[in-house]
């Protein structure tokens, strides 16, 4: 037991014996510790986004050829037909950008039966009751709101890059979200007031949306519905593709994957450049070979020396790893605000948590490796004569 | 005086391993700023590279991209009648209207669907653009329902050799041949025939249009006056212009996210630097005495340490540098945010990014090596001769 005690105070002595090395060494580990953990985190936000958003029962039928064709308005009766269907929603996209400099409110979406969906979402000044007929729309005062200071009753004259002219809003109510999950960066506006200018100025795409999304009754037929609802539209002048909301929002983060496999690739880097710290841990053991000689000389065994410089390495690493850890969370979430909030969801995981602690066992456990091995194998006689 | 060169190589030299694994540290740190430099790079040459400097192009004002826009039969016509437009031996000018849409195609490596733009071209339109060569099979047939596929789409989705036949709007397509269009984004493109495809996607206008000036100074004259054409309401751009424009957005994130990974990076190489310039001045105190005694001056010895640490620094970048030129061979597969298809392309080592990365790591090894050699120039001679 004794010895024991020994190592320990041994441990913390030799830590200490280069403060600035040792502080530097720490200060290193930290730094990639963060820079690992909100890499994933990162990665891991861009799924969870996709996953947090959808809601099970629910599918999204678009056009089998692309996104980009529309779907008649007249599928919606069709889906009446089906009992299985509890409701529905069509939405057509109008992509904008202000007339000043160019914005991205992606999805200003349109939504005829947009109240059901206002359930997950809490309103926030102004009136979101009941859907009035006149031109209408939400936006959030966390991101639209806020980011381009836009106030209940401004008029807001956007450009549409999809369908052409210059269109006029007026701002009639502020939404926030219950939950931080749902998407607050986008206008809504009553389907009718985009329908009936588009059938003016360009007919031959009116009466169309975007997608369809339905609730299904019960989520685990989603698959069947799915085969359903296509089977339906086959061999029609516009034939559909179904699926889950989680798949099609899934997809949107698919044609970014070569990113995220570059920036996952990317945070493994971390560690490696960690054999940089490992490099300190060799360089003080080789500074140190005659000191090991003489524990030796006095009789600790091979042992006792492998485990004391196993020791200062893992101490170094895992006080590095657990103040990196620590202020991962504070880092992430200024990230998240830095970033304006584009992530639905920004949480560092519990196993983006477990995989840094594990990099830092790691770290520690390899940077001891060689200068424990080559302490076994120190003479005695050469190593008291040793000079580092 | 000043310190040999060969004795500041030499210590390097002397501490083999601790040497090579800060520099390797860095290198990690240089691979990872070097390929970002290179994938922003590839991207932008690959569409900067698509069309030629001669060739207009026009689309439908603020619709930004060639999927989004819409250019009616007539005012194509009007267009055409342009006199700045060159003509071939027959009199006809060399313009060619487009329908350009998205399809989705099943990708090779994930079964994923990616977005892949399909472009209906006419003769006019291989001619303007002489940078594509059929590479197997032959061109499509005017009037059938043939198809040629660029190289990149041949290599990354389902169905795409010559021979498959791909179906998308009511119709299959077969497809009779490959063609390179030189590295540029042609290379992710489906193209069939001009009439064929408006025909299948009942579109009633086309996407876009391209022509070959008969003068290429004559641009901001055609520009200034169909831009003020009301008939039209058109966006005019020379066609290199228009599809460098449509890199930037992605291009912009990359390096802007790449970037401040590698700053983070950084952090910790630069530190691995200073840990070990630290242990190289504490491990040679004996002989900076020995320096100083024999009439050299602290700058020079400040020096000294300085031009050790960049020389770490320059063989950190090096092997940095060698690593990424192999990325040269990796071919990368994106969605592009701005026009929402997908597109291959290559990333390129070129002068600029080298000297610019090397800067990257002499700085590096500067910043590290700063308050070490600060340290060693301030020692006093008696003390570190007496430290030997």
């Amino acid at each position: 037991m004794m010895i024991w005690g020994y190592l320990l105070k041994l441990v913390s002595k030799n830590m200490w014996r280069h403060r600035l090395r040792t502080m530097l060494t720490m200060l290193g580990i930290m730094v990639a510790i963060i820079s690992f953990g909100l890499l994933r985190t990162v990665v891991d936000s861009w799924y969870a986004g996709a996953e947090a958003t959808s809601s099970a029962g629910r599918l999204i039928t678009r056009n089998a050829i692309s996104l980009s064709f529309p779907l008649p308005l007249t599928y919606a009766e069709k889906y009446g037909s089906c009992r299985a269907w509890t409701q529905g929603l069509g939405a057509t996209g109008l992509a904008t950008s202000t007339s000043t400099k160019r914005i991205s409110l992606r999805n200003c979406g349109v939504c005829q039966l947009l109240f059901h969906r206002l359930r997950r979402v809490r309103p926030g000044t102004g009136t979101a009751q009941g859907l009035p007929a006149r031109p209408w729309r939400l936006h959030h005062r966390a991101q639209a709101g806020r980011k381009y200071g836009f106030r209940i009753g401004d008029q807001i004259p956007l450009r549409g890059t999809i369908y052409p002219g210059t269109w006029t809003f007026t701002v009639r109510g502020i939404y926030d979200a219950k939950s931080g999950s749902v998407d607050t960066s986008q206008m809504f506006m009553h389907w009718n007031y985009l329908n009936e200018r588009v059938r003016k100025i360009m007919p031959g795409r009116a009466d169309s949306v975007g997608v369809y999304v339905v609730n299904i009754k019960h989520p685990g037929e989603a698959a069947k519905m799915s085969a359903l609802v296509d089977s339906t539209f086959r061999n029609s002048l516009a034939e559909t593709r179904t699926e889950t909301q989680k798949a099609f929002q899934l997809s949107f983060v698919a044609m970014v994957d070569t990113i995220l496999m570059a920036i996952e690739a990317v945070a493994y880097v971390v560690i490696i450049i960690m054999a940089v710290m490992a490099n300190t841990m060799a360089m003080t053991a080789r500074e140190r070979t005659s000191e090991y000689a003489t524990l030796k000389a006095l009789g600790f065994p091979d042992r006792f020396v492998m485990l004391l410089i196993l020791g200062e390495s893992m101490a170094i690493s895992l006080v590095g790893g657990l103040l990196g850890i620590i202020a991962t969370f504070p880092i992430a979430n200024s990230f998240y605000l830095a970033t304006g909030k584009i992530f639905a969801v920004f949480a560092v995981t519990p196993k983006t948590v477990w995989l840094q602690v594990g990099s830092a066992v790691v770290v520690g456990m390899v940077a001891a490796l060689t200068p424990a091995w080559h302490s076994t194998r120190i003479n005695i006689t050469d190593g008291l004569r040793a000079v580092a | 005086m000043v310190i040999s060169f060969n004795y500041i190589a030499r210590n390097l030299i002397v501490r083999k391993m601790t040497t090579l694994l800060t520099a390797g540290g860095m290198a990690l740190v240089v691979f990872v700023f070097a390929t970002v430099l290179m994938m922003a790079d590839g991207l932008r040459e690959t569409l900067g590279g698509t069309g030629s400097y001669n060739n207009v192009m026009v689309i439908r004002k603020s619709a930004q991209t060639e999927v989004q826009s819409s250019i009616e039969r007539q005012q194509a016509s009007i267009i055409s009648s342009l006199p700045e437009i060159a003509t071939d031996q027959l009199g006809n000018a060399m313009a060619s209207a487009e329908p350009v849409v998205l399809i989705s195609l099943s990708k090779r490596s994930s079964g994923q669907l990616g977005n892949v733009v399909v472009r209906g071209v006419s003769a006019n339109g291989l001619w303007l653009r002489p940078q594509v060569k059929i590479i197997r099979g032959r061109m499509f047939r005017p009037g059938s329902t043939e198809i040629v596929v660029g190289r990149s789409v041949a290599r990354g989705f389902n169905g795409a050799q010559t021979g498959d036949t791909l179906r998308f709007g009511q119709q299959t397509w077969t497809v009779v041949g490959i063609y390179d269009a030189g590295r540029s984004g042609f290379d992710s493109e489906v193209w069939g025939d001009a009439e064929q495809m408006m025909q299948v996607f009942r579109r009633p206008a086309f996407s876009s249009m391209l022509f070959r000036l008969r003068d290429p100074s004559s641009f901001d004259a055609v520009r200034t006056r169909l831009e003020a054409d009301q008939r039209l309401n058109v966006e005019v751009k020379r066609e290199t212009k228009f599809y460098a424009d449509q890199s930037e957005q992605m291009a912009t994130f990359i390096s802007v996210l790449g970037q401040a990974i590698s700053f983070i990076f950084s952090l910790g190489a630069i530190i691995g630097a200073m840990i070990t310039m630290y242990a190289s001045v504490a491990n040679r105190t004996g002989e900076i005495g020995t320096l100083r005694a024999l009439g050299f001056t602290r700058a020079s010895v400040m020096t000294a340490f300085l031009l050790e640490s960049i020389l770490l620094g320059v063989v950190g970048g090096a092997m940095g540098l060698i690593a990424a030129s192999f990325m040269q061979y990796v071919q990368i597969t994106t969605t592009n945010f701005q026009t929402f298809a997908e597109l291959a392309f290559t990333m390129h080592l070129n002068l600029p990014i080298v000297i610019e990365v090397m800067l990257f790591s002499v700085f590096m090894g500067l910043v590290g090596g700063f308050l070490p050699a600060a340290q060693a120039a301030r020692l006093e001679i008696v003390e570190a001769l007496r430290a030997a």
